[in-house]
């Protein structure tokens, strides 16, 4: 069994085989959302702040933080978040950039053991980067693909996963502190994306003996309650072995999804998580319904 | 699940509006062997190549991409619509070239250097190709000088660049930049697109146009090459 710890000035979150399921909430990202986009530029943080509290309340384990604006400072707006964001909670963060510059200004601005996202297995990549996990003796989200491009073949995606966490050894950083992103691709252009994920966690974890996380929500791209589709993955992904996500927890199917998959999984211990959010039958979330309507003349095709 | 009639459809009864009719329905539903049927039909029945392309293809990718944009239809959807124009376009294509029709326009696409993101990139390219655009992919991971080649090589109307990251983004101002230290950057209309982009990132790089999705691309790049091919 293999445990991550994350953690800011004054708490633990710990990723691990026999743990209950982290979400990493993903809300703090500008990328798709123009208003958040345009306030960071400006400076204000207002919604920042209270995206990061909602995404706590609703459950969030860890909150990642993403400040990718084009054409602004994002080292610099990156750090101010993350000094803001631990000033107002103690949850542990992941510093998410593909810029290195703004990755080590995060991690310089960062009280405690943060989570960085992310690596991929370039070689260049790896080595602007591992040595900054190895300096401020972080974990690192490690992405299974490389220079040659995100492989339909899992082999392929497994041994770019085994190439990084043997390379963060040689820099001195434990395999623990390696968590493996599988890769998860739109189900609706690539029929396969689902069992892809579910046979890499397998694998990470028996023989590389990793933690391993996802973007979830790539899943549905394109797709129609989008939420729903979110859930039912999430579920067994877990159930195939993975320690955590980075998805949206204010989706409440998603949330329920992931404690009610806690439980299946012994991982929640007398089911003392499931019945403090469920004990009173009107406080769970309502699912939400799909969006769309009828569809026009359209035949259903088996 | 189906309608009671569906088996009934006899595509060679139905007179030619009924058929386009149909071949619309059938592009909407993803069926290529009645797409290619239809198409050997309407070219059997003496329609010239382009207006089988034009009226029948075009215009049922015409529907598909409004329902597309507006959330009615889903990406798995259009990929299998695209799928049977394409088995339509496999007819056509050559009876095209032998008669010299014209294209409504070109267009050479790919991924910028750095980035292997692609689904968004075929999207694009699809719903072109849905639209009659003839469509180059270059693929990803691309760098300046296969941009460039392939401009010289095609003589497209339109490049397009695709990119997903904050850090590969850039990489489209280092092709327009190339382009315009060649003297080539105004034979060609550039637009640009990927989840971090936006409308200033293609204003200050020098692009034409950004475009939010592969519906806004097409249409965005109909009237830029019939605008360009007015003046």
């Amino acid at each position: 069994m293999t445990d991550t710890i994350i953690s800011s000035a004054n708490k633990e979150v710990v990723i691990g085989f026999d743990r209950p399921f982290v979400v990493i909430g993903e809300r703090i990202n500008p990328t798709g959302r123009k208003l958040l986009a345009e306030e960071m530029k400006a400076g204000d943080y207002a919604r920042v702040q209270s995206d990061a509290l909602a995404q706590v309340e609703a459950g969030a384990g860890i909150l990642d933080v993403n400040a990718g604006i084009p054409l602004a400072d994002e080292p610099a707006i990156l750090a101010e978040c993350i000094r803001l964001i631990q000033s107002i909670t103690d949850v542990p963060l992941c510093i998410d950039s593909s810029i290195v510059a703004a990755l080590e200004a995060g991690l310089e601005a960062y009280q405690g053991k943060a989570l960085l996202n992310s690596v991929t297995g370039e070689d260049e990549r790896l080595e602007a980067v591992l040595p900054l996990v190895r300096k401020y003796g972080c974990a690192v989200v490690a992405i299974s693909n490389d220079d040659s491009g995100i492989s339909e073949d899992v082999n392929v995606r497994f041994e770019v996963a085994r190439k990084i966490v043997e390379r963060a050894m040689d820099h001195g950083i434990p395999a623990s502190d390696v968590i493996v992103d599988p890769l998860v691709m739109p189900i609706g252009a690539i029929n396969s994306a689902g069992q892809q994920v579910m046979h890499l966690v397998r694998r990470l974890r028996d023989e590389l003996k990793v933690n391993t996380t996802c973007g979830a929500s790539n899943l549905s791209f394109g797709l129609p309650n989008r939420d729903g589709l979110n859930a039912a993955f999430i579920s067994m992904a877990i159930g195939s072995g993975m320690t955590s996500a980075i998805t949206n927890p204010l989706h409440g199917n998603l949330m329920q999804a992931v404690r009610g998959a806690n439980v299946v999984m012994g991982h929640d211990a007398e089911c003392a998580a499931w019945i403090h959010s469920y004990r009173d039958p009107d406080s769970g979330e309502a699912p939400r319904r799909g969006r769309r309507g009828g569809r026009r003349r359209r035949v259903e095709k088996h | 699940m189906s309608d009671e009639n569906e088996d009934d459809i006899v595509l060679s009864d139905l007179a030619d509006d009924d058929l386009v009719e149909q071949m619309f329905d059938d592009l909407y539903d993803g069926l290529a062997d009645e797409i290619r049927e239809g198409t050997e039909i309407l070219l059997g029945r003496g329609w010239d190549p382009k207006r089988v392309l034009d009226d029948a293809l075009v215009g049922g990718m015409n529907i598909v991409g409004k329902d597309f944009r507006d959330g009615i239809l889903f990406v798995p959807e259009v990929l299998l619509a695209a799928n049977s124009m394409k088995s339509g376009m496999a007819i056509l294509r050559p009876l095209l070239a032998a008669t010299g029709a014209e294209p409504v326009g070109k267009m050479v696409i790919g991924t910028v250097k750095g980035d292997i993101h692609d689904i968004g990139k075929n999207l694009v390219g699809m719903m072109m190709e849905g639209a009659g655009f003839e469509v180059i992919d270059l693929g990803i991971n691309t760098d300046a000088e296969t941009y460039i080649a392939a401009l010289h090589k095609e003589r497209p109307d339109i490049l397009g660049m695709s990119a997903l990251l904050t850090t590969t983004m850039p990489y489209m101002k280092v092709v327009i930049d190339a382009m315009t230290e060649q003297g080539i950057r105004d034979d060609f209309i550039v637009m640009v697109g990927g989840a971090p982009l936006n409308e200033e990132f293609g204003n200050v790089i020098g692009a034409d146009a950004y475009c939010r999705d592969a519906a806004t691309a097409v249409e965005v790049a109909k009237s830029l090459v019939s605008l360009r091919r007015a003046s």
